[in-house]
């Protein structure tokens, strides 16, 4: 934390040291960066933002030449508190970008406003499926995956493994709807029950005895956060791990659930589009970095934090630093020519993703540490189900 | 509902119960004695947790670092009321309301600053990590009836030394007539920092015992707060009977709501419906309990003060 | 009020009538529309729980209901402010009525609690309502008129005017009087034959309706309406501003919600970590001003005055 601090204000101090002493110094490229940075949410947060600081760094501060101021605010998981912080980014400091959000609720709250001055916004984690099909928006770029994608590779790996009596469950607001539409979507077996819980529940003790008495033949759930971590805490205990497979998407099960839960992870398969050890030079360069800077092994939110400052990159670069052609900007952003962590990596006509989705299990390194392993590949360029209602080319 | 099922959820109940009684114990005691809202109730909760799962980390034993999690939560319980918190008895609810949430916000973001952003690992020692087979063919975890034996144990020791010693007296002397007490020769200010420090206690019990079943993270306490407050408001301000009644009235109607609601819906609405509104209705049970209580007694079940 | 005091508010209310023509890009305006809104707001908590002496901790609930009848409105083809936000004023101040009259039975403690409860169980039915976005909030298209910054800020500065007057106004009736006396003295105010229940009712209908004007005003500058306006969170926060202002200080309420949200906003701008400083700043308020910044203002005052005097 120290560390990062430190280098936030080094970066800070060599800005302004930067800026004052050559006036020919080109004007900066503002990026504002909005994430939930404060509360039981900032986990996620601190994760993109680390990952994003860190892409920065390896850029050398500068995209296409210019060097890149990025505008940090806290929406403290609040609409309300993300919305006045994106006026400000985009009216008083009239960035060039915008990124960052984690919580889809947020991420619609702020489009509007984003959309109407034509500002660019890469998203790096929320991927709602309002901006996915007919509301679509050419300033509108996702580089992570659409809400429903990790469940339904979950739910197409299930289906194909042959489980035919699956238990799932999610909470009761539209992410939780969705993940368990998108599981649905690609497992076509019995289910045993499907149920939904209270957000931010604290304690799972009835639903897991609920889903002892079905006696399914696995679990799904997607619990965001912390009841993720309730859920799976309390679902070892019941000793329900070891009797009925439990599967999650890849969120549910990163590196810091791991690092919360310990060894009743071990063993659990998980849906992701990155794992750790996916062999490219850009996710070697950027794991290997990350470790280093911030002694932890990166989550998924960092990669995305991390792929979405390249994207951009790669976009000021191919207009030269010059962003007053928003076309050309555009067309660069949708070319997503940068090296992505995951390596293949392609723009659907609705700016999703078309990408492959990974099975992940947790297993043990060398050195006794639990990771997320590469098992296989559940999906091969995958799009979401709603690019078809998108009226964009 | 098989009979297993239906006993396994009354436990559930009962153990969610005694989850918020360990909460609500320390919360009531000093709201009850000292008039005091002491919203960085919470706070002390979490960093129960926090040193517990730092010294079980540390030394590899759980039951060491709940000892030294009650230690350490209770000296820092006692520095806040001998630096800060003493100086609040005097003024009105709102001004403690304003001043102990100013104090959930330095320590999240002291313990965010030690700890970091992301949860931290705590789980239940080796031997309570699993079931155990109660009888053939039904199973419950063993960590949550370690919770209920704790939960009942702390219900009878705060009953003994409430009921039954002379700091008991004090602090029932304390807790109806404070001038009374101070002029029966009561040192109140000695006493109100060591109860504070058994709150404390309290509170560290409960992030040590939930720690392993929830997520220790920053801002863990704030959600159960609101839940510890619920239980002591239906259960009577100061009163630990009343505590414990509330306590496990919520954890019964809560465990109900979710085991019931969606089956009884279910008949009645047919299934779609049911899942459309089961989770809502659920949420919103304790909340109409607590209403209905105050409604038909304003001041909770078991006043403590008449 | 002193004619020092009738200067200080003068300068004040030029001071934001030219925000529009001094401002230098939209934000600033977006900043003080919200400044005002949640000075409303917090003055509207302030007049029941500063005056009437009830804790409401589910004062949220109106600011959030009165949002959700402009947005639930308008998607369905109702837009005309005249119609939304006479019903939404409406809708707030029977609202308030219901849950009033059954809280009123409570006291202290029990009072906070009770009025948590119902805004609650309010938070939790627009979390299920899905057809208006449920948890993800609604977006709104307010009328076009509206949809200017500069407009929707004068209307703001002016309803935001209207209704202080009117607090003043009720704070000085014979109405008023008899509410603060209540707060001071209940048994009393009984034994003199005061109908104390309604009085305190009707104190707490006002400042529901109140707030839920707020709450209109918010989802118009936000065009955007989601349960997190009526979370115990934003209840919590209004009682902070009151708090923080100055319980039962005419300007305690639009003082404390300015200071909170300009010292969020320059805080969060400096670093992540600034709920300590947030922390730190309310802590050293309530130790050292127990009247609040408004008390810490008039006392100020005081002992200028005294100092000139001995001068």
């Amino acid at each position: 934390m120290q560390k990062k601090f430190f280098a936030f204000v080094l970066v800070v101090v060599s800005l302004a040291l930067a800026l004052s002493v050559s006036a020919q110094e080109p004007e900066p490229i503002k990026i504002g960066f909005i994430s939930t940075l404060s509360g039981p949410g900032s986990a996620l947060g601190v994760d993109a933002l680390d990952g994003f600081n860190l892409a920065i760094q390896h850029l050398g501060g500068e995209m296409g030449g210019r060097p890149v101021e990025v505008i940090v605010r806290d929406d403290t998981q609040n609409p309300d508190v993300g919305l006045q912080a994106a006026v400000e980014l985009l009216e008083a400091e009239k960035v060039d970008f915008m990124t960052g959000i984690i919580f889809s609720n947020i991420m619609l709250a702020v489009g509007t406003p984003v959309f109407e001055s034509e500002t660019f916004y890469i998203s790096l984690n929320a991927g709602p499926s309002q901006y996915a099909g007919a509301g679509c928006n050419p300033f509108f770029f996702n580089v992570a995956w659409q809400n429903d994608n990790l469940h339904e590779a979950m739910g197409k790996y299930v289906n194909d493994q042959g489980f035919d009596n699956v238990f799932i469950l999610a909470p009761d607001y539209p992410a939780g709807r969705d993940a368990l539409t998108g599981f649905k979507r690609f497992y076509t077996g019995n289910l045993a029950d499907e149920v939904y819980t209270a957000v931010n529940q604290l304690d799972f003790a009835v639903e897991i005895e609920l889903i002892r008495a079905a006696a399914p033949d696995a679990v799904f759930t997607f619990q965001p956060g912390g009841s993720g971590i309730n859920f799976i805490k309390q679902y070892s205990e019941a000793g329900l791990l070891a009797e009925i497979p439990l599967f999650l998407p890849g969120f549910s099960a990163d590196q810091d659930v791991i690092r919360a839960v310990g060894a009743p992870m071990e063993g659990l398969f998980n849906s992701s589009h990155w794992a750790l050890e996916l062999d490219n030079e850009a996710n070697v360069r950027f794991t290997s970095g990350f470790a280093l800077e911030f002694e932890r092994t990166p989550t998924i939110y960092a990669q995305q934090g991390y792929d979405a400052a390249m994207l951009i990159a790669s976009a000021v670069e191919a207009v030269g630093g010059d962003l007053s052609d928003k076309d050309a900007v555009r067309a660069a952003l949708e070319a997503a020519d940068f090296e992505s962590t995951r390596g293949d990596f392609a723009f659907n006509n609705n700016h999703y993703p078309i990408q492959d989705y990974y099975l992940r299990q947790v297993v043990r390194n060398e050195s006794g540490d639990l990771y997320n392993q590469l098992i296989g590949v559940i999906f091969e360029d995958h799009q979401d189900a709603y690019h078809e209602q998108c009226t964009m080319e | 509902m098989t009979p297993t099922l239906i006993v396994a959820q009354i436990l559930n109940g009962v153990q969610l119960g005694l989850m918020l009684f360990l909460l609500a114990a320390g919360l009531t005691l000093i709201f009850g004695i000292m008039d005091m809202i002491n919203l960085a109730h919470g706070s002390l909760y979490m960093i129960g947790a926090y040193l517990t799962a730092t010294v079980t980390s540390a030394t590899g034993s759980f039951f060491l670092g709940v000892g030294a999690a009650i230690i350490g939560t209770a000296l820092i319980g006692m520095a806040l009321e001998m630096s800060v918190l003493r100086q609040l008895y005097k003024r009105d609810h709102l001004s403690q309301v304003l001043a102990t949430f100013g104090i959930i916000l330095i320590v999240n973001e002291i313990v965010r600053m030690i700890w970091g952003a992301q949860p931290v690992l705590l789980n239940a020692p080796e031997v309570l990590s699993g079931p155990v087979e109660i009888v053939p063919g039904f199973r419950y975890p063993a960590f949550r009836l370690f919770l209920i034996g704790v939960g009942i144990a702390v219900a009878l020791l705060l009953f003994f030394i409430v009921n039954r010693t002379r700091v008991g007296m004090w602090v029932r002397a304390g807790a109806s007539n404070r001038e009374m007490a101070q002029a029966m020769g009561v040192r109140i200010k000695l006493l109100f920092t060591l109860i504070f420090g058994l709150g404390a206690a309290l509170c560290a019990v409960a992030g040590a015992l939930l720690g392993p079943i929830l997520s220790v993270q920053v801002g863990m306490g704030e959600s159960i707060l609101i839940l510890a407050f619920v239980v002591i408001v239906i259960g009577g301000i100061g009163s630990i009977k009343g505590a414990l009644i509330g306590a496990l009235l919520v954890g019964i109607v809560d465990t109900a709501g979710r085991a019931l609601l969606p089956l009884i819906l279910r008949d009645l609405l047919g299934r779609d419906a049911a899942t459309n509104i089961g989770g809502a209705l659920a949420s919103v049970l304790i909340y109409l309990l607590m209403a209905l209580v105050l409604f038909w007694k304003p001041e909770g079940l078991f006043p403590a003060r008449s | 009020m002193t004619r020092a005091q009738m200067l200080i508010l003068g300068v004040i209310t030029l001071g934001l009538i030219l925000v529009p023509v001094l401002a230098a890009n939209n934000f600033t305006i977006k900043l003080f529309s919200r400044l005002l809104i949640f000075a409303l707001a917090a003055s509207s908590l302030n007049l029941v729980l500063g005056y009437g002496g009830m804790v409401s901790f589910g004062h949220a609930a109106y600011f959030g209901v009165g949002g959700y009848v402009v947005g639930i409105l308008t998607v369905s083809g109702i837009a005309s402010p005249f119609i939304t936000w006479t019903l939404a004023v409406l809708l707030c101040a029977l609202l308030a009525a219901l849950i009033g009259a059954i809280s009123l039975r409570t006291r202290g403690v029990y009072f906070i609690m009770i009025t948590l409860a119902f805004a609650q169980m309010l938070f939790f039915v627009f979390v299920s309502l899905r057809q208006y976005g449920g948890a993800d909030g609604l977006p709104i298209r307010p009328p076009d008129p509206l949809r200017d910054g500069r407009t929707l800020y004068y209307i703001i500065l002016v309803t935001l005017g209207i209704c202080l007057f009117l607090l003043w106004r009720i704070k000085e009736s014979r109405f008023g009087r008899a509410v603060q006396a209540i707060k001071e003295n209940e048994s009393r105010m009984m034994a003199l034959g005061y109908p104390v229940f309604r009085y305190q009712l009707v104190c707490f209908i006002i400042g529901g309706a109140l707030a839920g004007l707020a709450g209109v005003l918010n989802a118009n500058l936000n065009a955007f309406i989601s349960p997190n306006a009526l979370a115990w969170s934003q209840s919590g926060q209004f009682m902070m501003m009151v708090i923080l202002g100055g319980v039962g200080r005419f300007w305690g309420g639009a003082l404390g919600a300015v200071v909170f949200i300009l010292l969020e906003t320059w805080l969060g701008s400096l670093t992540i970590h600034w709920q300590l400083g947030v922390g730190a700043a309310l802590l050293i308020i309530v130790l050292f001003a127990p009247g609040g910044l408004v008390g810490l203002v008039s006392s100020a005052n005081a002992w200028l005055i005294k100092r000139r005097a001995a001068a």
